[in-house]
């Protein structure tokens, strides 16, 4: 009797890594053969003829290696660095030489020594507490399994030489395979390991593929040629898709690229408003690598450098070098464009010690940020150099978050004169002369925006910090979750208030918190006056093409209706009433 | 087993924030292999050639972490000198 087996849609839920959606077969690049490693003698009289075989197989890898970095594209050249490393383990001898005595002294097939060799220095990395350096061991691996693909030579993996449109399933990619992935041929990917700030990932954002990281044991449901649908925008997977589910992401798919099209076709040009102002849009970043995602979505610079990650999950803190070399990465990209670097915006001994549980009753009220900072001078001061070392390559403007008084300011400017001394005493190249600002985040700044736009050269208001302090509202918590808005009329005024405070002082104000990549809130923050919005990289096109659509005349007359609404929906029944039928079109 | 004294050896204090990772190893290593012979790394009772970069790598070496180089070759002392002046520089990093 036929098997008429049909089969049941299946949906898995990982990280969205990359947004899109693509619909295709699946291409298995299982690493799963490779772990099977058969075991054999090698008569005597072979021996040379199987360490030849196991030298070809190291050059063949070396080669593809060296080929791997000489055709990476432009923008994931910056990720090769740690390939050149390879290249130079393939030949170490603890593996090289090892895995050579190993067939010459037992008499075994090449497999069987490599693995054997392996697993005897993946033992010597258990015993390392570091765990920065335990996971080396990595390295390692991805460099034997490349040697293992030659040497068992059957399925030949190579993602640069799939010749069908598909879908790759993975268990993990490396760097070093993702940045093989050929645009014509893969339409997304999936693995098992893996999350949002991984490199893999940061690589399918760069090349805009949709990708879905960290889904478990996707390949062992998924088999080869079955039918996927990937969602990277809601992390979503679906197998054996029904004709219904397939229509609506066809329809969801062809909505997402015509979008897309029409924002990236205006996205390099200027956000210029039809009546001729022009305003800075710029990109919120936390890592190096979102730089290139900034420039791709037509960011005029960097808005906001988040600087926690380098603190985030490890034993110690970094050091000067390491931070400057992060922070020149950027600056050197960015060339001439503005990269505002923010400080340390944590409680740095808890980011370090990697403890999630607090011994501080309401932690947003306590010690983090520029307190933090300023009771760890030691630890601010390293930041503070390495900052103004970057500056020497570029434009840096340095932001300071959560200051709530004056002395706050005041304090941070000696510590960052005194960086600058000690530099110029060691004969370090550096750049005192950047711009100093400050985040608007807490009401005292507000009431208090006269006295301190004295002392700065910039205000950038945080709206996120803003509307949580002011408010007196825990976004995180869902009882009271429904009554955060940033059109409240209360968050409305204060911001009128910073506006004309930096008209009156003659500083700039910019706005770098979530409000600012709406679309709906541009009218409003357009009227406000904003100078200058910054963002996530995606939203810009977006909010470039709403500035385009708006008259800044119509905006200023509109605020000031706008401020005499008095509560949070007699304001968003205003925008959609005024600005409703444009905001359908974008 | 292991030899307890060598004519030359040098020690040195681990100074680069992530400590002796994949590409400082590779450093060392690139050094090392021009030496006529072993150059070796001690740290505590564990000894390994400092011509390999999975057996630095195997030492785990943090930051703070003391380690010695050491030969018994006078013509590779100037090499020797080169490593330890690249880890006292944290590498360049």
């Amino acid at each position: 009797m036929p098997n008429y087996e049909i089969k049941k849609e299946i949906r898995l839920i990982g990280t969205g890594a990359s947004p899109g959606i693509c619909i295709g077969k699946a291409y298995l690049v299982d690493k799963e053969g490779v772990d099977i490693v058969e075991k054999y003698f090698i008569s005597r009289k072979n021996l040379d003829s199987e360490i030849k075989r196991f030298k070809v197989a190291v050059k063949i890898a070396t080669d593809e290696l060296r080929a791997i970095i000489e055709n990476a594209p432009e923008d994931v050249r910056q990720h090769t660095g740690i390939l050149e490393t390879h290249v130079a383990l393939l030949k170490d001898k603890m593996l090289y030489d090892k895995t050579i005595e190993t067939i010459k002294n037992e008499r075994v097939n090449a497999e069987w020594a490599l693995k054997k060799v392996v697993s005897g220095i993946k033992t010597l990395f258990q015993d390392i507490s570091d765990s920065y350096l335990k996971e080396r061991s990595d390295d390692i691996t991805h460099v034997s399994d490349r040697i293992m693909r030659f040497l068992i030579g059957t399925e030949k993996i190579n993602i640069g030489e799939i010749d069908k449109r598909v879908i790759l399933v993975a268990k993990d990619l490396s760097p070093a395979d993702a940045s093989q992935i050929q645009l014509d041929k893969v339409m997304g990917f999936l693995t098992d390991h893996g999350g949002r700030t991984s490199h893999t990932s940061i690589i399918a954002r760069t090349l805009e593929v949709p990708a879905v990281l960290g889904l478990g044991n996707a390949t062992q449901i998924i088999n080869n040629d079955d039918g996927l649908i990937i969602d990277g925008t809601t992390g979503i997977v679906i197998l054996h898709a029904t004709d219904q589910t397939l229509s609506e992401y066809k329809e969801l798919k062809a909505r997402f690229e015509e979008h897309k099209a029409f924002l990236s076709r205006g996205c390099h040009l200027k956000a210029e408003t039809l009546d001729g102002l022009s305003l800075q849009i710029m990109g919120n970043i936390e890592l190096p690598e979102e730089v290139v995602s900034v420039l791709d979505h037509g960011g005029d610079g960097i808005g906001l450098y988040r600087t926690e990650f380098q603190y985030l999950a490890r034993n110690e803190f970094p050091g000067e070098d390491e931070l400057f070399d992060k922070y020149k990465d950027v600056v050197e990209v960015m060339s001439q464009r503005p990269v505002t670097i923010r400080t340390l915006d944590i409680n740095g001994d808890k980011a370090v010690a990697n403890s999630s549980g607090s011994d501080e009753a309401n932690p947003a009220l306590g010690l983090r940020a520029i307190r933090y900072c300023l009771k760890r001078p030691d630890i601010f001061r390293t930041q503070l150099r390495a900052i103004l070392r970057a500056a020497a390559f570029g434009n840096v403007r340095i932001l300071i978050p959560m200051i709530s008084s004056l002395d706050e300011i005041r304090e941070t400017k000696k510590l960052l004169n005194e960086a600058a001394d000690s530099l110029e005493k060691e004969g370090k190249a550096y750049n005192k002369n950047i711009q100093f600002g400050i985040m608007i985040e807490v009401p005292s700044a507000v009431i208090m925006a006269d006295v301190m736009a004295q002392e700065t050269d910039f205000f950038s208001i945080g709206t996120n910090d803003l509307i949580q302090y002011t408010l007196a509202i825990d976004r995180g918590n869902r009882e009271v979750a429904n009554l955060y808005h940033p059109f409240h009329p209360a968050i409305l005024r204060m911001i009128k208030h910073v506006t004309d405070v930096g008209k009156e002082k003659g500083i700039k104000v910019f706005m770098c918190g979530e409000m600012a990549g709406d679309p709906f809130n541009i009218p409003l923050l357009l009227g406000l006056g904003i100078d200058e919005l910054s963002m996530n990289p995606q939203s810009i096109p977006a909010v470039k093409n709403m500035i385009r659509s708006l008259k800044v005349e119509d905006a200023r007359h509109f605020i000031n209706e706008a401020l005499k609404q008095t509560t949070t929906m007699d304001v968003i029944k205003l925008v959609e009433a005024s600005f409703g039928d444009m905001l359908g079109q974008t | 087993m292991n030899k307890e004294y060598y004519n030359f050896s040098k020690s040195v204090i681990i100074t680069n924030e992530l400590g002796l990772h994949a590409r400082a190893a590779a450093k060392i290593a690139k050094l090392a292999m021009q030496a006529e012979e072993i150059i070796w790394i001690i740290k505590d009772s564990e000894k390994v050639d400092a011509s390999s970069i999975i057996d630095i790598l195997t030492l785990g070496c943090s930051k703070g972490t003391i380690i010695t180089f050491t030969t018994d070759n006078e013509s590779d002392l100037n090499i020797l000198n080169d490593i330890v002046m690249l880890v006292e520089k944290g590498f360049g990093e």
